[in-house]
């Protein structure tokens, strides 16, 4: 067992990493662990968690901001922020079921750490996005800012960029402002049953080509697509193509039959009512199709008219289940257990394609001798191993926790 | 404006001029390097006028590997660059230095590839902000950030500044919008960072280098994600008899979850210069005016609109109109967008950037009108109400050097302010020289050396554009 430490404060936190700093003692980095399982194995003596760091700091509903420590419970925010009719809008998917874990345990700095975001990312950006304003310690020890709270800021560089998606190998975030938005007054879904990959791809980028703003498209195989939501057509054995559409309720009426006129070449789609859709995604948010296995999952990422490919170049070599997102540009793939994950396969293919992989869920030891996150150009490589430099001289964030050396 | 404390210029440099010049000239194509008085006259300045320096040479490569050969030139020999898109900054950030080259990307104007299932354009930096959405606009597509200056700035410069523009209340600024960039270091290096993904792969890097003012690289390329348009758009004109009550309205709208694609304010004196300019039928009798615009089919309009004159309705709104046709929204746009252009004919003007808390709005609007009197100059306020993004526009005479201190002085005031309520001192604009002896009272020493590090990790001998962005007395030596 570890020694853990639980700043709650600020300057408890500083105080910690600073020690660790001068002591070179490396330290894992995590909110409430519920990602701990993502990335390469660390190996540190030490822990630390900001889960006692809690705490919503602002939140004005008019000016479409709140701040908050960063342990803070993604779900408390998510409920202080329903509570106005407003969200996140980049609905952060949730890891942790589908690495065996309960829903809703992440913490909303971990949700920027990891730049989480799920399938309205297509439509309103990705968590990245989302970030206004950072506090946060360095690996030197030392706390910083960037950004702030207001909607536009440009004063400086953009750090918040910077570390979001960054893993905790950094900074370690102490509290975090983001930009929350309304949530639309009504949901609909329409979902066309039995298209091949290439064709749901083909309907799902005609539709985003629409002016009606769809907010969602996911394409499952039907293993994955049964376990959504319990729903006559979804019991219907094969894939399923879905695109959601948000909106004020006479909106979604016209809406929806425009969209459907527009893609009427893909067949006639059946529709989801509000309380239906929700629950289709707010599945997909938790990734139940990933659940309940633990078998590799290797999230890819791609421009949306090479997936299809992609996939069956894969799927010649490796058996595997896919559930497509963002149009087609991000692949969930769950292949059957194998020495290296399929990771030698994924290599060459996504190599040949263009996109990146990163295995989400593997065993430790898989992770430890794969390239989880996929290896970088030499150039952006060498610019990573700087950026690492600059933030955390002495190496000691989350080391080696997406790169060897970083 | 007054005198700007600068860099001790490079002697060994300044001395090998004409060396420098002929070693340039081979590395890029004839004509392509230019050196006379005239020519360079071009590049001595930027939207920022009252600073002026002749830089060395202009040199305007036409290809990534002539910017490479320039870079790696001036990086071996110690020569300072300022890239430079049109020049429409605000803020200095095209300012040249005395022993400095300026490269300007301009002829490096090209769509290189549209993709519209995957909503990507792939073009070289140098091409003019609306000159993608022209590229793309057949298909009815638009690429959604839209600084005013956009027929003439570059996506070079936005990318540099992370500009935004009236409409990003609904779709972001500049980082939002791009998913990946081709830089070229200052030792020559191209390096790729992103493409046609959603999401890059490791650090994020590509919002790094959005917004970092043309310190780290020279960006040649980028691959930006176009929009579908929305079916219609249609703006509508609100007047007020107060300040407040325009800024409480927007907050109103806002709180009901109605995000529209632009709010626009305009106060009193804004109104009578962009009507005299435009005639876009503005109402003259109002203290504030606000254009609300909103998008999608006729009856979503005509919905939204009405929803909007429903909250509106109690802070007493006045003249409100719902443009009735094309034209008469091109009218309306073109009052606000040429704001800037009409001010600046009745007089010199000294544009402000800051952004504040929403909430504070009106607070703010009449602690700058104090100032401003304090100063005894005039100012008009026109700007971005949704994201409470500031544009205060301080009248001054230019040739009456007490009124030009006074304006500069003014200025840093109305900034600190904005930072006292909570804000910061450049929403859009970026920091360039105007503002860079500002940056302390908006971040302490530890968090510029946060950010000056990554500087150095770019371009270790802080050559690319080095006097901005950061108080001279900060760089390390
Ligand atoms: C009338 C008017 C209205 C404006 N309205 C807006 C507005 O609504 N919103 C807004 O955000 N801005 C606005 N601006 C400011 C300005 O237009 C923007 O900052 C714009 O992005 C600058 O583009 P540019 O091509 O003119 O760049 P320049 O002025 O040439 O350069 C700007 C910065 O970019 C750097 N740079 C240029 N090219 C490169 C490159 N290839 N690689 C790296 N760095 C580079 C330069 O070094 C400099 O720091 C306005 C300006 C004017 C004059």
């Amino acid at each position: 067992m570890s020694d853990l430490i639980q700043p709650s404060e600020e300057k408890e936190l500083a105080a910690a990493v600073a020690d660790a700093n001068s002591a070179q003692t490396p330290i894992e980095v995590m909110g409430a662990g519920s990602k701990r399982a993502v990335g390469r194995p660390l190996q540190t003596a030490t822990s630390l968690t900001t889960e006692k760091l809690t705490g919503i700091t602002l939140y004005e509903p008019t000016e479409l901001v709140l701040s908050a420590r960063a342990g803070t419970p993604l779900a408390e925010i998510e409920e202080t922020l329903a509570e106005n009719d407003q969200h996140l809008a980049f609905e952060p998917v949730d890891l942790g079921p589908m690495l065996g874990q309960d829903a809703g345990l992440g913490t909303i700095g971990a949700v920027f750490a990891a730049n989480l975001s799920g399938s309205r990312r297509i439509q309103v950006g990705a968590a990245r996005d989302h970030l206004l304003g950072i506090r946060a310690v360095s690996g030197r020890g030392e706390v910083f800012k960037s950004g702030g709270r207001v909607m536009k800021n440009v004063t400086g560089y953009d750090l918040c960029r910077g570390i979001a998606g960054s893993w905790g190998t950094l900074a370690v975030m102490s509290e975090v402002t983001m930009k929350v938005l309304p949530r639309a007054q009504s949901t609909r879904t329409l979902l066309f049953v039995g298209l091949t990959d290439e064709v749901a791809i083909e309907a799902m980028c005609a539709a985003i080509g629409t002016p009606f703003e769809v907010s969602g498209m996911v394409h499952l195989h039907g293993e994955f697509a049964a376990r959504l939501v319990d729903s006559d057509i979804l019991r219907r054995p094969g894939p399923v193509t879905a695109l959601r559409l948000e909106n004020f309720e006479p909106s979604l009426d016209y809406r929806c039959a425009r969209l459907t006129e527009s893609l009427a070449a893909f067949g006639k789609p059946a529709e989801l009512d509000d309380a239906v859709s929700r629950d289709f995604w707010s599945n997909v948010r938790r990734l139940s199709f990933l659940q309940g296995s633990t078998d590799p999952v290797w999230r890819i990422s791609t421009a949306p008219t090479n997936g299809a490919k992609l996939v069956a170049a894969l799927a010649r070599r490796l058996e595997c289940r896919v559930a497509y997102d963002w149009s087609g540009g991000l692949i969930w793939l769950q292949a059957a257990p194998s020495a290296d994950a399929g990771a030698a396969e994924v290599g060459r293919v996504v190599a040949e394609t263009g996109g990146y992989a990163t295995l989400i869920r593997a065993d430790a030891n898989l992770r430890g001798s794969v390239n989880v996150f996929q290896q970088l150009n030499p150039g952006v490589m060498a610019l990573t191993r700087k950026l690492k430099e600059s933030f955390d001289p002495a190496g000691i964030l989350n080391p080696g926790r997406m790169y060897s050396g970083v | 404006m007054t005198d700007l404390a600068t860099l001790e210029p490079d002697a060994g440099v300044l001395d090998r001029r004409d060396v420098l010049i002929r070693g340039l000239r081979e590395l890029v194509p004839e004509g392509s390097v230019i050196a006379d008085e005239d020519g360079r006259r071009a590049f001595e300045t930027d939207a920022l006028t009252a600073y002026r320096q002749m830089p060395l040479a202009a040199v305007l490569p036409a290809t990534t590997q002539q910017v490479s050969r320039v870079l790696k030139f001036c990086g071996e020999n110690g020569v300072k660059v300022i890239a430079r898109g049109a020049g429409t900054s605000l803020c200095g950030g095209a300012l040249p230095l005395q022993d400095s080259i300026v490269l300007g990307v301009s002829k490096m104007n090209e769509v290189i590839d549209i993709n519209f299932e995957n909503r990507t354009a792939r073009v070289q930096a140098g091409i003019t902000n609306i000159d993608i959405s022209n590229a793309v606009a057949p298909r009815g597509f638009f690429y959604a950030p839209d600084p005013s200056s956009q027929l003439a700035c570059t996506l070079a410069g936005n990318l540099a500044m992370n500009s935004g523009g009236a409409h990003c209340l609904k779709y972001g600024v500049t980082t939002n919008n791009v998913l990946g960039l081709k830089i070229v270091l200052i030792d020559g290096e191209i390096i790729e960072i992103g493409g046609e993904e959603l999401d890059a792969p490791g650090y994020d890097l590509l919002g790094l280098i959005i917004g970092s003012e043309g310190q780290f690289g020279v960006v040649t390329e980028a691959t930006v994600r176009i929009l579908r348009s929305a079916e219609g758009a249609r703006p509508m004109l609100m007047g007020f008899n107060s300040s407040k009550a325009a800024g409480d309205c927007v907050s109103a709208i806002i709180g009901s979850g109605i995000i529209p694609v632009a709010i626009e304010f305009m106060d009193k004196p804004a109104i009578h210069v962009c009507e005299e300019f435009a005639k876009a039928g503005y109402p003259l009798d109002v203290e504030a005016l606000l254009i609300i615009e909103v998008e999608g089919s006729e009856d979503e309009i005509e919905d939204l609109l009405s929803r909007i004159q429903e909250i509106a309705r109690p802070f007493k709104p006045t003249g409100i109109r719902v443009s009735q046709s094309a034209a008469e929204s091109a009218a309306i746009w073109l009052g606000r967008k040429s704001a800037f252009g009409a001010i600046g004919r009745i007089s010199d003007y000294y544009c402000m950037d800051g952004v504040i808390p929403l909430g504070r709005l009106s607070e703010v609007l009449a602690d700058i009108g104090k100032i401003c009197a304090r100063h005894k100059l005039r100012v008009a306020n026109i700007f971005h109400a949704g994201d409470g993004n500031l544009h205060p526009l301080i009248l001054y005479e230019a040739n009456d050097p007490s009124q030009v201190e006074r304006a500069e002085k003014c200025g840093a005031e109305v900034l600190e302010l904005c930072v006292k309520v909570g804000g910061c001192l450049t929403g859009e604009h970026g920091v360039g020289v105007e503002k860079r002896e500002l940056m302390l009272t908006q971040f302490t020493r530890v968090d510029l050396e946060h950010q000056m590090r990554i500087k150095t990790m770019f371009d270790p001998d802080w050559l690319l554009n080095p006097a901005k962005v950061f108080p001279l007395e900060l760089r390390p030596s």
